[in-house]
């Protein structure tokens, strides 16, 4: 029961933290030039996610994972 | 009414309110004092943390060095935000499920050993220190700034006061009064923020605005680009530093947020683990509020500043240049004297000096804003930097009375007399800091990024591994640290302070800046941790018991 716990926990963090790094080192920084040349708005996408986009990201990231661990946590108490 | 009594009834009233709170929330034990009786919601935790974490020079200066660097500001908005989403995921819950007061009592316990609790209490007490000395400046310039008092005693006032409700209610007292600075904090800086998206894009909320376009139908951002390309200054919207050094930057300021001792501890004082990851998320929330208004106000002043400026006649400047030029932060020579203000890249032939803080103290000025808005300005700035300054305080504090005394010389002290302890020692920080506030040391600029650097590179592995590692033992967890904080140093020193021969820009190894070498510390940590631990004997079983537990939800 705790291994399968943990397991999971493990997922959730390399999964939500692959994220973190493709909206800030990846869309922010490494393809940021690439996504420069997409523009919304008076955005440039690349631009937009080093100054806007990946500060949502990881607002978002993190409140999925206290949903996904406060859902875990629940079928642990059962 | 006078822009002066406007600010002394801002002040006044925001000074109080922290005083009221002070004396409601005294603390009677050290667990109150330390991590506040271990019982703050989630929400006024986000809250405390988000008024811990942003500084004067979150307030006060980073839009304006957003402003003046474009896409290089970057690293500031990623590096200052997603160190929580590592909190969040890998330390905070599994720390408040440690359950102790402080950043030294896990590497001390995890790694059953004193010498690690000291090499702890060292990295937390420089990394504190260098940050502190900066915030009681801060206060001391908000203070001359506004109420036209000189800075020591600005930064008398301000010790008298974070001494107060620090030294009285410990970090309950922090705690509520930091819940009550955000609040000020965020309102005054979102006041003008909104009043000049509006004025300048016609949409009142400024996240939106940075992407729209003037009066003039052409995009903010395109017309700057513009600007910046006629006047020899870098794209805005593209960077002039290297790709190796953003990314190192925005890694060591990420990975130092998450090792700050002062940022850490405030995830001990809430009620359950699922609350520790809950209070992150709502840090974080209420810090992207501020951080994502910031290189919008960045965008809208440049543009605004250029425009007013560039090629204009001096005679024909607005009244808030002229004030503002008194104060030294903006400055003008008329050098081809044909009395026109000539802005541009080039420094033979560039008239006009800005200081990066005009960006926001000015602002409302330059909207032409009510003399309340200015005076909530000067009350924000100030919540900013004592709460700050509170955090800091604490984390210092607890390391000289619970760290060092309790957990090493004196074991057998009782809970009164620590807590004694802990308020003189408080008391004893006030004053250094001070000191460091009136008397600045002139490195207190080029030790943020020591600060960032020694935290990312000390702490930050020593915790992950002790966390997701039962093999780790204290041989290897204190060589790591030991290698990565002098590495760290040496770099700094030899880059910043010229000492071992210095060296130039052209000199940094790999071509990474003394500001984003903490990542590269770090990895050295790491690497020695994981092979000196391999080569020596496992924890014990208890240890790994401890580590089996704290995993448990």
């Amino acid at each position: 029961m705790k291994k399968t716990y943990w397991k999971k926990n493990i997922r959730y963090i390399t999964i939500l933290l692959s994220l973190w790094f493709v909206v800030s080192f990846g869309c922010g920084i490494l393809f940021v030039e690439q996504l420069n040349t997409i523009q919304i708005g008076g955005f440039k996408l690349g631009f937009w996610f080093a100054q806007q986009g990946s500060i949502f990201g990881f607002v978002a990231i993190i409140f999925t994972y206290i949903y996904l661990m406060n859902k875990l946590d629940q079928t642990q108490n059962k | 009414m006078e822009l002066q009594y406007w600010i002394w009834i801002a002040v006044g009233l925001s000074f109080s309110l922290y005083i009221g709170i002070a004396i409601w929330s005294r603390a009677g034990s050290t667990k109150e004092f330390y991590v506040a009786g271990g019982g703050v919601h989630p929400i006024a935790n986000g809250m405390a943390t988000a008024a811990d974490w942003m500084s004067a020079a979150s307030f006060i200066s980073m839009a304006g060095i957003i402003s003046f660097g474009g896409y290089d500001g970057s690293v500031y908005l990623m590096g200052w935000t997603g160190g929580y989403v590592l909190l969040a995921l890998l330390l905070a819950p599994y720390l408040r499920k440690f359950g102790k007061f402080t950043v030294p009592d896990f590497i001390g316990d995890r790694y059953y050993s004193n010498t690690a609790r000291s090499v702890a209490v060292f990295c937390a007490l420089i990394v504190s220190f260098t940050y502190i000395a900066g915030q009681m400046r801060g206060v001391g310039v908000v203070f001359s700034r506004y109420l036209e008092v000189d800075i020591v005693t600005g930064v008398l006032i301000g010790m008298g006061i974070v001494l107060f409700y620090a030294v009285l209610g410990g970090m309950k007292g922090i705690t509520y009064t930091q819940v009550a600075q955000y609040c000020v904090l965020i309102f005054a800086f979102m006041v003008p923020a909104i009043y000049i998206s509006f004025l300048v894009t016609g949409n009142v909320i400024p996240q939106l605005g940075f992407g729209s376009s003037g009066a003039d139908g052409v995009y903010l951002l395109d017309k700057l680009d513009g600007l910046h390309r006629e006047l020899g200054f870098h794209e805005y919207t593209s960077g002039s530093k290297s790709m190796l050094d953003v990314f190192c930057i925005t890694m060591a300021l990420m990975v130092g947020t998450a090792g700050l001792p002062h940022v850490i501890v405030r995830f001990f004082t809430v009620k359950k683990v699922s609350d520790a990851r809950k209070s992150a998320g709502w840090a974080l929330l209420f810090i992207a509020i501020l951080y994502t208004t910031a290189p919008a106000i960045a965008v809208f002043s440049r543009t605004n500043l250029i425009e007013t400026v560039s090629n204009q006649p001096y005679e024909d400047m607005p009244e808030w240049f002229d004030k503002w030029e008194t104060t030294g932060l903006l400055g003008f020579t008329d050098k081809n004297e044909d009395g026109l203000i000539q802005y541009t890249a080039e420094p033979t032939t560039n008239e006009l000096t800005v200081d990066a803080d005009i960006m926001v103290l000015a602002n409302p000025e330059i909207a032409q804003l009510p003399n309340w808005v200015i005076a909530l300005l000067a009350a924000g700035a100030l919540a900013a930097a004592l709460s700050t300054a509170a955090g800091l305080l604490l984390v210092i504090s607890s390391a000289v009375s619970h760290d060092l005394l309790k957990k090493m010389v004196m074991p057998n002290i009782s809970d009164k007399g620590e807590l004694i302890a802990a308020r003189i020692a408080a008391t004893g920080a006030v004053c250094l800091a001070g000191y460091f506030g009136i008397n600045p040391p002139g490195f207190v600029a080029a030790t943020v990024a020591l600060a960032f650097g020694l935290a990312a590179s000390s702490f930050f592995p020593a915790i992950l591994l002790g966390i997701f590692s039962k093999r780790i033992n204290k041989e290897g967890a204190i060589s790591g640290m030991l290698v990565g904080v002098t590495l760290m140093l040496f770099y700094m020193l030899k880059f910043k302070f010229g000492w071992f021969g210095g060296g130039t820009k052209a000199d940094w190894w790999f071509g990474i800046s003394p500001e984003g070498f903490g990542s590269i510390a770090m990895i050295a940590n790491f690497v020695v941790t994981l092979i000196i631990s391999s080569k020596t004997p496992a924890p014990s079983k208890d240890i790994q018991e401890l580590v089996a537990n704290i995993r448990k939800p």
